[in-house]
């Protein structure tokens, strides 16, 4: 076992110590397919908790997106996006020459599943902000992927803005049916269906 | 009986678990045979419920056991981690505000740990007193600093309420284990049992009893099956098996009935609070497969315990001078 795998155990078991990191696949099931999952934003513990609520064997070909100038600001984080996250670095300045989807679309194209918060930032309102639409050009240049809406539920009670140390609270993240690519269907729809999706996926007060 | 209390100390400490562990193996036997068996859906679903139940008394036993092995730090940690586990699902179901982050922080990081603390090191006094008194005035103080007067008093009454129950309540067990009575020495293994064995067959009994009576429910909104005859069966029967385990304990058989009595009294109405609890939050039962949040219902199991420990071990300690 490699450092970066046991620092892998490590968080994994921290996380569901903390959050319980509860994975209630409802709809799909954890498959070792080619897929997207696309999740609502309120933490930076978001990533976490889905990483830790995959099973194991599916965390190495599951890979975050991160915004390079910060992940790879400093030598620590640059290794654990590296070698525990497998992360895929995408540059958040636009320049001209170059597709900013191009690596999302690379590490589709080796095989990888993602998972992405195509609401862009993080929100702490009760609903999703709309979605960006980089989710959409994904859906339409690989048409052979999953799409894997997920909710995942109670985070941010975990760690409001501004805070470091995270409070013990149980967590969810609800997997839901695949989304289905519709023939023909415009950009703004099939976001405002995946939104939906997403949104579908909270669990209701009993 | 009186055999039972001639034998030596680690004698009959070796008695009670291969009694505790036999009993569970042959109930575990009977539950496989009897999956065998064709069921009707309805007594499927009792097989199953029942199933769940076992499994849950056999992780207690061997948690119990496992704390029992490992002397006055084991027990403490283990003791400390089921705490840990259910205050996590207690904040879980109550609806923090973020101006709450740090009062949590201080009751899962620094209290639930120095509790335990307390316990392993026999630090009684202080034990007692830790929670009621200083939390009490700690907790509140971070909350008014965060700077949210809304809705202050109800947030601040919850996080201490959490507190309690599953920090003070529970670290009352390793407490009851390393509890040291004169001529008693090396047997707070029997203390613990005798109370977990009077609070769980208060709360069969009364099960069973209102399942039989159908007497009028003493409060309909809360529980549909809570009756006062039911409950004063179930505390008449716990009080009678406490009273048979006497030997087991340093009190006389009378003293042992009558202490059983109030711990299964206690028991049976922490239930019903914490029932109460559940209803006010929303909820049927703490976990299981519909809960909102992944909690898995180990509120529920250890809630009469929480209630009823720190009752019985105050009176051992106030009666016996210990």
């Amino acid at each position: 076992m490699t450092r970066a795998d046991a620092f892998g155990y490590l968080l994994a078991f921290v996380a569901r110590l903390i959050t319980g990191a509860q994975g209630h696949w409802k709809g799909s099931r954890p498959k070792a397919e080619q897929r997207i999952y696309f999740a609502n934003h309120q933490s930076h513990f978001d990533w976490v908790l889905i990483w830790a609520a995959l099973p194991h064997e599916l965390r190495a070909t599951t890979r975050p997106i991160a915004a390079r100038d910060y992940w790879t600001a400093s030598p620590f984080k640059h290794w654990i996006t590296r070698e525990v996250f497998h992360a895929v670095y995408v540059n958040r300045q636009r320049t001209d020459d170059q597709d900013p989807l191009e690596p999302l679309a690379e590490a589709l194209r080796h095989g990888d599943s993602l998972v992405i918060f195509p609401e862009g930032t993080r929100s702490h309102k009760e609903e999703p902000q709309p979605f960006k639409s980089g989710l959409y050009h994904l859906a339409m240049q690989f048409p052979q992927v999953q799409l894997i809406p997920a909710w995942i539920h109670n985070v941010q009670r975990v760690m409001p803005k501004g805070e470091v140390v995270p409070v013990p609270i149980l967590c969810t993240v609800t997997f839901g049916a695949p989304l289905m690519r519709i023939d023909g269907e415009d950009k703004r729809d099939f976001l405002e269906r995946a939104r939906a999706a997403v949104l579908a996926q909270r669990p209701q007060p009993a | 009986m009186g055999t039972l209390r001639a034998l030596s100390v680690d004698e009959q400490v070796a008695f009670l678990f291969v009694t505790v562990f036999g009993v569970l193996l042959l109930s575990s036997f009977g539950w496989v045979l009897l999956s065998l068996r064709d069921m009707a859906d309805a007594s499927a679903r009792r097989h199953e419920r029942f199933g769940r139940d076992l499994r849950a008394v056999w992780v207690g036993a061997v948690l119990f056991w496992l704390a029992w092995m490992s002397g006055a730090i084991g027990a403490a940690l283990l003791f400390g981690i089921v705490a840990f586990l259910a205050l996590r699902e207690f904040i879980t179901l109550m609806h923090t505000r973020r101006a709450d982050h740090r009062g949590l922080l201080l009751a899962f990081f620094v209290v639930l740990p120095l509790q335990f603390v307390f316990a392993g090191g026999r630090w009684f006094d202080l034990f007692t007193v830790f929670i009621p008194v200083y939390v009490f005035l700690a907790i509140p103080v971070v909350s008014a600093l965060a700077g949210d007067p809304g809705r202050f008093l109800e947030r601040n009454a919850k996080i201490q309420w959490g507190i309690m129950v599953c920090v003070y309540g529970l670290s009352h067990a390793p407490a009851l284990l390393l509890l040291e009575f004169p001529g008693y020495e090396g047997r707070g293994a029997f203390l613990l049992f005798f109370l977990v064995v009077v609070a769980a067959s208060a709360q069969l009994a009364q099960e069973g009893a209102s399942r039989r009576l159908r007497a009028r429910p003493a409060a309909r909104q809360i529980d549909r099956s809570f009756s006062a005859q039911a409950w004063a069966l179930g505390v008449a029967v716990a009080a009678l098996v406490g009273a048979a385990l006497y030997w087991a304990t340093p009190f006389k058989p009378l003293q042992a009935f009558v202490l059983a009595l109030l711990t299964a009294a206690a028991g049976t109405l922490g239930a019903l609070v914490m029932r109460a609890l559940k209803r006010d939050a929303g909820v049927l039962a703490w976990g299981g497969a519909s809960a909102l949040t992944g909690a898995v219902g180990l509120l529920d199991r250890v809630a009469p315990l929480a209630f009823a420990a720190p009752i019985f071990f105050h009176l051992t300690r106030w009666y016996f001078r210990v």
